[in-house]
């Protein structure tokens, strides 16, 4: 039965002896692990067709509810991280795959006539890789995909002449980022850069079929059949790969930062990984020099990269032979990774909680003097006998939660009052994935000086991240104005450290005037 | 493909390799997509009592259309909606609010007050004032929204199927 059904679509399609045919391709005994990258990366190329896919049936790709629906995503459904996980580790694991690949044909020289052609539309699918990362970059509409995106947006406004028609071209008329914009980098990302990238992969396997699979300088063994030798090779390595992404997709979390947020001035962006040398490159131009570091260089290295095979027409193909070609890609290695390395060691760290008002912390404190956490973790896969704060999204409204609070603490909430309550209810709502951990990170002492600033109520005078009045000084940064033994003194008694202030003096215990402090110590701008 | 031949002994262990790494990567993306697309939400929760009328202005067997105002989870959304129920009060000072929505293929079933029962446009099922169905394709009567009275105001909940209700 089986075989008459094959035998009907054989003789319909020709679809067996079709991939009989494409699996017999001769090539040569030489051939071996170290051609192994094209496949991974081929797969790889599947595996994000497969994971965007995933995604997409859940997310509304609009400025108003990519966020909400990513975040859907990440804390309601089943896998949903997973999913996200394997296409942003995806993401940068196909990048290396497809530089491995090229170091690969660079060394053995195989882009040596008659593969040309092959290698030059390698660099474009290089590219094309480059572009996914650079589009898919902005579509969780984080603040981290909004500053990241502006940037981008901003260094090709300044291309000479072309730059304001560039700007927009990517939906970006007057130079800021939007709905059009959002729209655009979606459209590229899975509509244009599929289509072309299938395209061009298609051209380039037909290319690496019409030339053959590049030989060793003597080939001293008949060829061999593609399947099953080398479709093993390739296979196990595709196996290994996808093991690892998959622990990297499960084991480290990618997290969802706030809604993008174009007021949010204290935010820093960093590009992603692969971008961070081309990022730090722009520190060393500047002024009318800057085109050099954005535009000339890497257009001058891709224009090398594109043209490599008319540069080196050498004949030599035997790795012993190919010093040269050793050294300009151990050079660039240790120029790329230096770069790198200079941008990684510049990236400001920001503890989550440094962005809290006063009455966030105290909320904080709330959480921890009712106990909350016996029940409720913070940190992602920790399981208690609640939900997970880290895990899951808080999607009740203030007044459950606070009914919640009081029947769920038992005898640990007995002496939290109901404003704390509410303020708890609507802190907790507001935490994402950057800063949910701030629960069992924050130091004690921290939260205890913002809780010591609630009771005595400074918020009236005083403000913090934004929040309180100005009518005193704001408090953000005090530490660099005073020290701490100042701030004690003038706390005790006002008036002799600032002569006519309206600040009344304050007799806290011990404990809370260390904390008190500790807190304002903390404090940055 | 084909089995072992003499020149390469190894050939049946290379093809179950191929054969069983791939294998191993379906599943590993098979089986997370199945959770993933039939999982559904796991924020699953009931949904709060609405007020949707008063007992007091309602005429006993006489079934009466109400309007009222709720908050569904939509996917990633919390919408505010409009939703309608037909309530009856019942000889014992009681209040029955059936779904308008026909058990058959989901039109929106209207009171008939000649024909004194509820009636589908679509299909023609027709349902009596106790829900159960009277003629037609419906498989089973109408749903219902889970009932309580705050005084005399109804507030409803979910929609269960008649028999659960």
């Amino acid at each position: 039965m089986l075989n008459k059904v094959r035998a009907w679509v054989e003789e319909r399609t020709g679809l067996e002896s079709g991939i009989a045919h494409f699996l017999n391709e001769d090539i040569p005994a030489s051939s071996g692990w170290h051609q192994v990258f094209g496949s991974m990366a081929l797969f790889m190329f599947l595996v994000q067709v497969f994971t965007g896919i995933m995604m997409a049936l859940n997310y509304a790709p609009t400025t108003a509810e990519a966020h909400s629906s990513l975040r859907y995503i990440l804390t309601e459904l089943t896998a949903g991280r997973l999913m996200r996980g394997l296409h942003h580790w995806g993401a940068s694991m196909m990048i290396c795959i497809v530089v491995l690949h090229m170091v690969q044909v660079f060394l053995w020289g195989a882009y040596k006539k008659p593969r040309e052609a092959t290698w030059m539309l390698g660099v474009v699918l290089l590219l094309l890789t480059l572009g996914f990362g650079l589009t898919g970059y902005l579509l969780p509409w984080d603040n981290r995909a909004y500053w990241g995106t502006v940037v981008t947006t901003q260094i090709a406004a300044k291309a000479p002449v072309m730059g304001p028609y560039i700007l927009t071209l990517l939906g970006s008329e007057d130079g800021q980022i939007g709905a059009v914009t959002f729209a655009r980098f979606y459209a590229a990302h899975v509509l244009i850069l599929p289509a072309v990238t299938a395209l061009l992969v298609f051209l380039h396997v037909y290319l690496v079929r019409r030339h053959g699979v590049a030989p060793a300088p003597v080939e001293t063994a008949p060829p061999i059949k593609f399947y099953p030798r080398q479709v093993f090779k390739d296979t196990v390595a595709i196996f290994a790969m996808f093991a690892l992404l998959f622990v990297l997709a499960v084991a480290v979390r990618v997290p969802l930062g706030k809604l993008a947020d174009p007021n949010d001035v204290s935010y820093i962006p960093r590009p992603e990984w692969y971008f961070l040398f081309l990022f730090q490159i722009l520190k060393y131009f500047e002024g009318p020099l800057e085109i050099v570091g954005s535009m000339v260089l890497p257009g001058l290295a891709v224009l090398l990269l594109f043209l490599t095979p008319f540069i080196d027409r050498g004949k030599a193909i035997a790795l012993r032979q190919r010093t040269g070609a050793i050294g300009v890609l151990v050079l660039s290695l240790i120029g790329w990774g230096a770069l790198t390395a200079a941008a990684l060691s510049t990236t400001p760290h920001r503890d989550s909680w440094k962005g809290f008002t006063a009455e966030e912390m105290a909320a904080i404190g709330t959480f921890r003097q009712a106990a909350c956490w016996q029940c409720h973790s913070s940190t992602p896969g920790d399981s208690r006998p609640g939900p997970n704060l880290a895990d899951i999204a808080v999607l009740r409204d203030r007044d459950w939660l606070v009914a919640h609070f009081k029947q769920a603490s038992g005898p640990a909430g007995q002496g939290v009052k109901d404003l704390q309550w509410r303020r708890l209810a609507t802190f907790l709502p507001k935490l994402d994935d950057e800063n949910v951990e701030s629960l069992h990170r924050t130091p004690q002492s921290l939260v205890s000086g913002a809780v010591v600033y609630q009771q005595n109520n400074c918020g009236a005078c005083h403000q913090i991240n934004g929040a309180g009045m100005k009518s005193g000084p704001p408090l953000n940064g005090v530490a660099k104005r005073w020290d701490r033994k100042w701030m004690e003194e003038h706390f005790v008694d006002p008036e002799s450290k600032s002569p006519g202030t309206i600040m009344p003096a304050y007799k806290f215990s011990p404990a809370d005037m260390t904390a008190m402090l500790d807190y304002m110590m903390s404090l940055t701008d | 493909m084909k089995s072992s031949s003499p020149e390469e002994p190894r050939r049946g262990f290379l093809i179950a390799s191929i054969n069983g790494l791939m294998g191993l990567i379906t599943a590993a993306l098979a089986l997370p997509s199945a959770g993933y697309l039939l999982g559904g939400s796991k924020a699953k929760r009931p949904a709060d009592w609405v007020p949707a009328g008063d007992l007091a202005k309602l005429e006993e067997n006489v079934p009466e259309q109400v309007i009222f105002e709720r908050v569904r989870r939509d996917g990633w959304k919390t919408v505010k909606e409009k939703a309608s129920a037909w309530m009856v009060k019942t000889a014992d000072k009681q209040v029955v609010a059936f779904s308008p929505v026909c058990t058959h293929l989901g039109c929106a079933v209207s009171w008939d007050g000649s024909a004194k029962n509820f009636a589908c446009p679509c299909h023609t099922s027709s349902f009596g004032t106790d829900g159960k169905v009277l003629s037609g394709p419906a498989p089973r009567a109408l749903d219902r929204f889970a009932v309580k009275l705050d005084g005399s105001t109804i507030l409803l909940g979910e929609i269960r199927p008649a028999d659960k209700a």
